[in-house]
């Protein structure tokens, strides 16, 4: 692998760009690996990167049943954060953003993670309390989040409206400052180029159709598209299929899948310089580098795998745009899309061991993983070497909805994210 | 925006009417405090979220408020039909071939 840098812009330039190499290979695929990853999205291709990087397995294939990244992994609105309630969730998704800081270095490539703030609104006393709470409790876990007046909340945000007259008025903010977005397909196309130079094989245009067993229950490999591949571990990361391949391997989950939509407005100069969020109002919305707007709203009220969404749902959401900005209400919406979130009972993700031996599965994400790409990855691509889940991932079982061990974000974050 | 068949109303109605009530067809146990931490998974959390043919109920909030069942594809979000609670799964299904 080549690595990136201003010397190489230098040189290529010289050139006429014509040095610069594929970012990854695209090999035929052997018969058999040490490790199969179901799902090319950012987090089975950090998972594949990290069992290279950190415990130096590199016999791997990445198994995509359509574009790396084509999944949610390019289709989400890029918020970050870690500001959760529970001490197993302040754990994976700080750790993630730990691991935000610092990635474009480690990947050599930039993957413009940028650290702008993300502010909570509160609507009503009821946010108040929630939010407070919240602020609260991450204090304790040493995560990072404060409490703002309506008018240091439009000192950070200057387009917000705080009128009192509003339909739901701001009546104060939680903000994290380390928490803000990065950018989507950089994250996938990163982790697949670190990836394909330590030799894990991504094939593309390669669907998983079975999942096989031997005699003694454990996996020995799936078939896809392109014929049998064997591994004695496999681990699905296939986000709103999820459900879908575990069933291949007798294994149902306790997961629903639904549509959840995006939309971003024509780009304008810079104007929302951070991220803002309301559960209340079911909406947030910030700015790209390119100056759309990227907003988020919510998911459909059915199972659906249709990969679009009703359009009175982005209205909802452009609604409530409007009353928290109204300057906002004269622009153009460009384009809109959705993408199927695999959504848990108690809205926490599952990365875990399976009753299945060599079966591995990271799911459950929702309308909320991307944040936790990079830890997710991490902590996954240990469950899968040692076999065993490394502390931070070890609440976030199967088991628990057995044994009502729940990690209850639900009441804790509601909306989309 | 999904038009919707209530079975009772008879007549096709816009989502906006109707609110999505989960899987059809999961009965609760008649002594739940009895039921095996297994089975009480498989009730409350287990989930066939399949990709095709869903069996699931709706409740018609703003008509009639009456719960019913329908039969969806969840790949093109087409029902092949509604109808009424406590009428049982259907064996065959209009359209579907097999
Ligand atoms: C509109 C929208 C907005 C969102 N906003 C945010 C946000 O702001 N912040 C945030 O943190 N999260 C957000 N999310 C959630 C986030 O996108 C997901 O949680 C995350 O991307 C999941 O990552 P993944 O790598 O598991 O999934 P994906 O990128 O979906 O990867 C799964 C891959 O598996 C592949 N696959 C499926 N079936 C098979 C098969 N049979 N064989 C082979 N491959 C298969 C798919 O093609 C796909 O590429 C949003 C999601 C959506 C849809
Ligand atoms: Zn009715």
């Amino acid at each position: 692998m080549k690595k990136y840098s201003v010397f190489a812009i230098a040189r290529e330039a010289m050139r006429g760009h014509k040095g610069w190499e594929e970012q990854w290979s695209s090999p035929e695929p052997k018969k058999e690996y040490d490790v199969i990853i179901v799902g090319a999205g950012g987090h089975g291709l950090a998972t594949a990167y990290y069992l290279a990087s950190v415990h130096g397995i590199t016999n791997v294939a990445v198994l995509e049943k359509g574009w790396l990244g084509g999944g949610n992994t390019g289709r989400n609105t890029t918020i970050i954060r870690s500001n959760y309630l529970y001490d197993e969730s302040a754990g994976i998704y700080d750790h993630a953003l730990k691991l935000w800081d610092g990635l474009s270095q480690e990947l050599n490539y930039n993957v413009m993670y940028s650290a702008r703030g993300v502010m909570m609104l509160a609507h009503n006393v009821h946010d108040i309390q929630v939010l407070k709470r919240h602020v609260h409790a991450n204090r304790l876990n040493g995560i990072d989040n404060e409490w703002l007046t309506p008018e240091q909340a439009k000192e950070f945000c200057p387009p917000l409206n705080i009128s009192k007259q509003a339909r739901y008025p701001v009546v104060g903010a939680a903000l994290q400052r380390r928490g803000g977005t990065a950018r989507h397909d950089a994250v996938a196309w990163g982790y697949a180029r670190g990836a394909s130079a330590r030799g894990v094989h991504i094939i593309q245009n390669c669907e998983v159709t079975g999942v096989k067993r031997a005699a003694n229950g454990a996996v020995t490999g799936v078939e896809t598209t392109r014929g049998f591949i064997g591994a004695k571990k496999v681990g699905v990361v296939a986000a709103g299929h999820s459900s879908v391949i575990m069933n291949m391997a007798g294994v149902r989950m306790p997961l629903e899948s639904y549509p959840l939509q995006a939309l971003v407005s024509e780009p304008v100069k810079p104007v929302v310089p951070c991220v803002v969020m309301s559960n209340t109002v079911h909406a947030y919305i910030s700015q790209s580098d390119k100056g759309e707007l990227v907003i988020g709203a919510g998911t459909d009220q059915y199972v659906s795998y249709s990969q679009t969404g009703g359009l009175h749902i982005l209205q909802h959401t452009l609604d409530a745009i409007c009353e928290m900005f109204p300057i906002f209400t004269r622009m153009k919406m460009l384009r809109s899309w959705g993408g199927i979130v695999d959504v848990t009972p108690d809205r926490s993700p599952i990365l875990a061991k399976t009753p299945v031996p060599g079966l591995y599965v990271n799911c459950g994400w929702g309308t909320g993983g991307f944040k936790a790409t990079p830890g997710s990855g991490h902590v996954f691509a240990h469950t899968i070497a040692r076999d065993d889940p490394h502390p931070i991932n070890a609440p976030f079982t199967i088991e628990r909805f057995r044994t009502g061990r729940l990690i209850d974000e639900a009441a804790a974050a509601a909306v989309a994210h | 925006m999904l038009l919707i068949r209530c079975p009772y109303c008879e007549e096709e109605r816009p989502e906006l009417e109707f609110r999505n009530a989960g899987e059809a067809h999961i009965a609760r146990s008649a002594d739940i405090a009895g039921e095996s931490d297994d089975d009480f998974e498989k009730f409350f959390f287990i989930r066939s979220n399949p990709k095709g043919i869903i069996y699931e109920r709706w409740r018609h909030m703003h008509g009639c408020a009456r719960f019913f069942n329908a039969v969806r594809d969840t790949v093109s979000d087409k029902f092949l039909m509604t109808y009424k609670a406590g009428e049982p799964k259907p064996a065959k299904l209009p359209g579907a071939s097999k």
